[in-house]
């Protein structure tokens, strides 16, 4: 327990038997003496891995169980001393953000005065949103106002961010000013 | 936050005020409930008993949009009891520095009123200066046109009887507050604000929050561990994707975005000297602009072409959130991007909102689900789909934990999040959708001689040649280099101005030190002192976890308490020691120039009583809401002069008597923002599944109401439905002896999901704070009936 402890401070991913064995120890009872032994727990041989929360600004930490290709198990993680293995209840629900049915899991695209979502791949997405882009930057790009230099499309907004991570929110504030709009905005502001 | 979560054990008394922590940040009271068990306070002043009101010793009520009576009444309280530290006002504020003749205040408005464009001339505030340029001072305090003596003056006002009458608050638990919390002026004590969106979403939001930090700058709690000004953020990132400028009037770092109004921003260096002050910290702007440009331009930024300055767009107006969707409604926009966010459920005048978009050629969004703005061309909506020509593209986004990268919470601290798992079906990282768009466009581009793209082919765009990007090489350049060796920068301190150096957001520099360290990854959880787990994560800047902590020192460097000392003078080492990074230069002695300077970001190296610098005024004053049932009483002057009022059909304001009640809008635990995170999933849907409106017992019985009886609210923006929740939170205010309803509901609903009802944001208006353009959602004018 001690040694596990330790290694967790620095690790990036615990997996197997042995991380399935503490999250039960942390639960409060023995497998080895558990009725159904022979039964494998769910998350035994599950892979570990520390996240931190995407709802409030607390930043709890999670450890994820991952195993099959799916999210079997979300829990605290107790190394984490914002949090120590607590959490409130939409952190404790993290899973369902991954099981879901309600996940939007392909592209959809909506024709202009069409009354439905049509599934587009996307390699077609991205080369017609770069076109949208390009045309609209095109017609509206103004590089000189009363004689000063001013570099920008007014006819492009971006909104959001506030769920993004930092590496994210640093590339699309770069690429957005690069592309000259002066409309950028988030979450902070509302 | 100037401290973080867990230094909330630490204080001797939390005023929580226009927030909620027990519901909305739940974890975070774990904190406080540590505090408690330490012998501390929690006091709570809320329009509505909360959860957190039923964990507080002193619960007070106040009507929404009245902080600064309430405040304004405390900071009366405490200097008419002589609860202050003067040691410390003296020492590490502007209180005692003089102001010029020509400031004045009178029935509301501060001298330099200009009422054709509601806006102050604030050279009419200006502070008295040697004819070296430092300020004038009085350290006694005593000089009337000394900070202390005009601010004593303007708050004398603020006496209990007229506060607590506009306030609506008891006169016997508005001086259990002001007793309680002012307790925290004594040496050896340290009180914490806390606020989240009920203080900053008003048309006086800045001066709210200017006005919680006079009164603690007062009491000496800043910089102290259990004190502070501590910021709740509502999102996971909100707080890095500020700092890192997805705001229209800030690049990363805080840096100013360069204006095309202001003449001296045409040239790199007519803006570096028009925006950088003299003295303080941010005398070092030059060093983080040009570092910034190197990264966002690298090889293409030269001293030739202002390290390609003039590549960066220049504005020529506000282009905030209000404004932003006006421009839409107008037609004046053509494509807009969205990720994660949903405006027609969070955005104000939401009906409003949505009717703009159907005016954008083509939308793009991101998301890890149909939202009710990704749609808003259905019938659902109310749309007629064939009327509506917006091309919409849907992209599935990752969730958090099916990608890597690292996110700041409250308490600026850097953590990393490993990706568990492969994304769910085609849904991709953000990182990656922003990554090949930007290549994309890039390729679009090439080779194209037409001047006007010159600027986009500059920008440097090199994260590895693989399909995704390289994060680390995101993440290197946001800490940046030194460009003579190509190693990573220590520190920002080690920024240059001459293009030797480069750093995609300085704040954050030295959190990837060397290679292999990037420390947003550090998991040792160990106490290093204080509680403040400086190997766990980094907080920017420097790692530091209490800002101003050199104020927790008295001038001489010696710790103002054993019992809160964070940092002090160790005279045989000859530098700063403690358990904290010092928030200061480490091997300044306190008797050289600068050594009492706690305050190194600002100018003269103290705090702000008197702010020259805010739209509204130097001192926080009250007005009432845009839309409010009472005129003021503080002076004949109703509304913020300088909130800027948006006439017309897209901002109708409603009048009192047609609505005479006031609203306010709030978040329950199991649902997030929007709710389009907490409404897909089935147990939060479960667990909080129906929209509803929370009222007064005695609201209710003159409505002929019952709970949960269905019932209309409406605005002069639109109506919406909802179950009545009849409670006895909600009390009605005797405001000047007039009786004042108000109601609350949730803001998280909307047709899609698991859990729908009718979006709150229906009914609240288009009007923003002077300042920052933040929507007034916290206070705005309603009616109710019921359903049937």
């Amino acid at each position: 327990m001690v040694e596990m402890n330790l290694n967790r401070r620095q690790f990036l991913k615990l997996s197997g038997a042995t991380a399935a064995t503490l999250a039960v120890v942390e639960l409060g009872f023995n497998d080895k003496k558990a009725y159904a032994k022979s039964k494998e727990f769910k998350i035994a041989k599950a892979t570990v891995t520390p996240t931190i929360c995407c709802y409030c600004g607390v930043g709890c930490g999670i450890l994820v169980h991952t195993k099959d290709n799916t999210v079997v198990y979300t829990e605290g993680d107790p190394d984490n001393p914002i949090n120590e293995g607590k959490l409130c209840s939409k952190g404790t629900t993290l899973r369902q953000l991954y099981t879901s049915e309600k996940r939007l899991t392909k592209p959809l695209y909506r024709a202009p005065g069409s009354n439905k979502w049509e599934e587009k791949d996307w390699e077609w997405m991205l080369d017609t949103i770069a076109k949208r882009t390009k045309e609209t930057r095109d017609r509206s790009f103004v590089e000189v106002e009363n004689g000063v230099t001013v570099n920008k499309t007014e006819r492009i907004a971006s909104l959001g961010g506030a769920a993004l991570d930092n590496e994210e929110t640093y590339l699309l504030a770069k690429l957005m000013r690069g592309l000259g709009v002066t409309y950028l905005e988030h979450q902070a502001r509302i | 936050m100037t401290n973080h979560w867990n230094d909330l054990q630490h204080t001797d008394c939390a005023l929580i005020i226009g927030a909620n922590p027990a519901e909305n940040h739940p974890i975070s009271f774990r904190w406080l409930t540590k505090a408690k068990e330490n012998g501390g306070k929690i006091v709570s002043v809320d329009p509505r008993y909360t959860r957190t009101s039923a964990q507080a010793d002193v619960y007070a009520a106040l009507r929404s949009g009245t902080d600064i009576p309430f405040i304004g009444g405390m900071i009366n309280y405490a200097l008419e009891n002589n609860l202050i530290h003067k040691e410390y006002v003296a020492a590490y504020t502007n209180g005692s520095f003089i102001v010029k003749e020509g400031y004045d205040f009178n029935d509301g408005l501060f001298s330099g009123y200009d009422e054709t464009k509601r806006a102050y001339d604030k050279t009419k505030w200006a502070i008295e200066t040697t004819e070296d340029g430092k300020p004038v001072k009085d350290e006694t305090l005593a000089h009337p046109r000394s900070v202390f003596q005009l601010m004593k003056k303007h708050y004398s006002r603020y006496d209990v009887n007229t506060v607590t009458a506009v306030t609506g608050t008891a006169k016997e638990d508005y001086l259990k507050v002001c007793k309680t919390f002012c307790e925290t002026g004594k040496v050896g004590k340290a009180g914490t604000i806390m606020y989240a969106m009920g203080t900053t979403q008003h048309t006086v939001g800045s001066q709210n929050v200017r006005i919680y930090a006079i009164l603690q700058l007062l009491l000496g709690n800043i910089g102290l561990p259990g004190g502070g000004i501590n910021a709740m953020r509502g999102e996971s990132n909100v707080q890095g994707s500020t700092d890192f400028g997805l705001l229209f009037d800030n690049l990363t770092g805080y840096l100013g975005a360069p204006k095309a109004t202001v003449p001296e921003h045409a040239t790199l260096k007519g803006y570096l000297e028009k925006e950088t002050p003299k003295t303080g910290y941010w005398s070092n702007k030059p060093k983080f602009v040009v570092s910034l440009l190197k990264a966002w331009y690298g090889a293409n930024a030269t001293a030739e072409n202002e390290f390609g300055y003039q590549f960066l767009p220049k504005g020529n107006k506000n282009y905030s959130h209000i404004n932003l969707f006006n421009a839409m409604y107008k037609g004046e926009l053509d494509g807009t991007f969205l990720f994660g966010t949903n405006p027609v459920v969070g955005g104000p005048n939401a009906g409003k909102e949505k009717e703009a978009l159907g005016n954008l050629k083509w939308m793009v969004a991101v998301d890890l689900w149909e939202t009710e703005t990704s749609s808003f061309w259905q019938k659902e909506a109310g749309s007629d789909p064939a009327k509506i020509n917006t091309e919409v593209f849907l992209l599935p986004a990752s969730a958090s934990f099916e990608k890597e990268g690292s996110v700041s919470n409250s308490s600026r601290w850097m953590q990393y999040r490993w990706k568990a798992i492969d994304s769910r079906g085609e849904a991709r990282p953000d990182l990656d959708i922003i990554h090949e768009l930007a290549l994309k466009l890039k390729k679009l581009y090439a080779n194209s001689p037409k001047s006007a793209d010159k600027p986009f082919l500059a920008l440097d765009w090199n994260y590895g040649t693989g399909e995704e990007p390289d994060i680390d090489l995101v993440a290197k350049e946001i800490n940046g280099y030194d460009l003579k060796t190509g190693n990573l920068i220590a520190s920002f301190g080690a920024l240059l101005d001459d293009g030797t150096t480069s750093s995609g957001n300085w704040i954050y520099s030295g959190f990837y030190p060397e290679e292999g360290k990037n420390k947003s990854k550090n998991r040792d959880n160990k106490d290093t002192g204080g509680e403040h787990y400086l190997n766990w994560s980094y907080a920017w800047p420097m790692n530091r976890r209490i800002l101003y902590n050199r104020a927790a020192a008295d001038p001489s460097g010696k710790p103002w308490s054993q019992e809160k000392a964070v940092i002090w003078w160790d005279g045989a080492e000859k530098k700063w020691v403690g358990n904290d990074v010092p928030d200061f230069k480490a091997v300044t002695a306190p008797t050289e120039p600068g050594g009492t300077g706690a305050f190194m970001m600002n100018k003269d190296g103290v705090a702000l009583l008197f702010a020259p610098t805010l739209n509204d005024g130097p001192f926080p004053e009250h007005y009432e809401p845009f839309e409010s049932p009472v005129p003021n009483a503080f002076s004949n002057t109703q509304l913020n002069p300088a909130a800027v009022v948006i006439e017309g059909d897209f901002n109708k304001k409603g009048d009192k008597k047609n609505f005479p009640i006031v609203a306010t809008t709030y978040r329950v635990s199991e649902h997030w923002q929007s709710g389009s995170m907490t409404r897909n999933q089935e147990w939060l849907s479960e667990l909080a599944g129906h929209m509803f409106v929370e009222m007064s017992e005695e609201l209710a019985k003159e409505k002929g109401i019952k709970n949960k009886d269905k019932i209309i609210v409406s605005s002069a923006r639109g109506e919406i439905t909802a179950y009545a929740m009849v409670t006895k939170r909600f009390k009605p205010y005797s405001v000047s002896g007039k009786k004042v309803h108000q109601i609350g509901m949730p803001w998280h609903f909307g047709y899609k999901g698991f859990a729908t009802g009718d979006t709150a944001n229906r009914l609240t208006p288009h009007i923003g704070d002077a300042n920052t353009t933040i929507p007034e959602f916290k206070a705005f004018l309603c009616n109710v009936r019921r359903a049937d």
